[in-house]
């Protein structure tokens, strides 16, 4: 169930001023209050969107973080991509990646 | 009075936050022209409150405690949640209609096991329509929803009981309720696939919806639409509660799958009230 908190975490930091705040200001302090596992953790310690992906953070929960953290939509793309490189397939849930890690954009293509 | 509107449009949040990245400038005009004749469609019928039949993404409600279908009867609602350069939205005040949202929720009641919520946040899924639909923000809103996101979903002919549920209970007050149902159809929103289409599932579907076949947009699976649709697929929920709501044919005013940097088959459609 440790995913579930791991969600919790980032669902309650997406909509939660207060929450956003605290992030700043001591992140430790609140990761300490959700049950999550040494890996979900460092993750949220590093900002690492392409590891958050693969434990098979929601999608939209990820992309409202990515968003939050001011990460460029092409670079949030690629972060997942190289999560999928570095760590294997999407662990869980119904955001994994079925497009072989191609773009499907001419504006990104185009870059 | 009664449902003097119903309609769909797509939400995606690149709508307004990838704006500025699109190529294709004169398709994204149509679309966004489109978008206007529906605001102006629904100024026109004299709308005295909207419903926003939305497809939430974890702005409000998550899996510790999740509603197949919730009515917004609170006062006033806050949105965007994400961060507003991001979605190109400012943060707004938004003014609800809780006397008209708390009699339609009791209507519903009657036959649908709805949710009811007093406090909301919009995200892209109600955000971005606005943007476009009530720019000024002047219009009540009430915020309904449907739960595409966290499965077990709502099954879909319980969300097309739901649409007919809301038409009751809109006809059932003396006051001008339009609605729109606000999703996608095939995307695969949020992942490295994101500009992904099905475009022949997109027309397939949309051409049930505008005929208004009950049997035939009841007949997908869940596993179906996200072999074919992605779980971005899942949304049709939204759109079949509108037409089930609307009960008359379709008119597809707007479709393009020529945008995929917004994510989505863009769509605009309006349905006959009968």
């Amino acid at each position: 169930m440790s995913l579930y908190h791991l969600q919790k975490f980032l669902f309650e930091l997406n909509r939660g001023e207060l929450a956003q705040e605290k992030y700043r200001d001591d992140l430790p302090g609140l990761l300490h209050e959700y049950d999550l596992t040494d890996e979900e953790q460092a993750a949220l310690n590093a900002g690492d969107i392409g590891l958050l992906y693969v434990l098979g953070v929601n999608g939209q929960i990820l992309m409202h973080y990515a968003a939050f953290l001011g990460i460029e939509w092409f670079d949030y793309l690629n972060m997942m991509r190289e999560g999928i490189k570095k760590h294997g397939a999407v662990r869980d849930g119904v955001y994994a990646m079925t497009g072989g890690g191609s773009s499907f954009t001419d504006e990104e293509k185009n870059r | 009075m009664s449902l003097v509107y119903s309609g769909v449009l797509s939400h995606a949040p690149g709508i307004t936050g990838r704006a500025h990245l699109v190529e294709n400038i004169d398709k994204r005009e149509e679309f966004y022209a489109a978008l206007e004749q529906q605001r102006q469609d629904i100024a026109a019928a004299g709308t005295d409150a909207l419903i926003v039949i939305a497809a939430e993404h974890f702005a409000n409600f998550f899996m510790n405690n999740m509603p197949a279908f919730c009515i917004g009867i609170g006062d006033r609602y806050e949105g965007p949640i994400e961060d507003p350069e991001w979605l190109a939205i400012e943060k707004q005040s938004i003014p609800g209609a809780p006397d008209i949202g708390l009699r339609i929720a009791r209507e519903v009641m009657q036959t649908v096991d709805t949710a009811y919520a007093q406090e909301w946040k919009f995200d892209h899924g109600i955000s971005v329509p606005l943007h476009f639909l009530t720019p000024d923000y002047d219009l009540p809103i009430i915020p309904v929803n449907i739960n595409c996101q966290g499965p077990p979903l709502s099954p879909l002919h319980r969300c097309w009981a739901f649409g007919e549920a809301l038409r009751r209970a809109c006809d059932s007050v003396p006051e001008k309720i339009a609605l729109v149902g606000t999703g996608g159809i095939s995307h695969w929103p949020a992942t490295p696939d994101s500009g992904k289409i099905n475009e022949p599932w997109d027309r397939d579907f949309l051409d049930r919806l505008m005929r208004n076949d009950k049997e035939a947009l009841l007949a997908y699976t869940d596993e179906e639409t996200y072999r074919n649709a992605g779980q971005g697929g899942f949304e049709i929920r939204t759109f079949i509660a509108a037409a089930a709501a609307a009960a008359g044919l379709g008119d597809l005013q707007f479709y393009t799958a020529e945008l995929p940097i917004f994510a989505v088959g863009c769509t605009v459609a309006r349905f006959d009230i009968v």
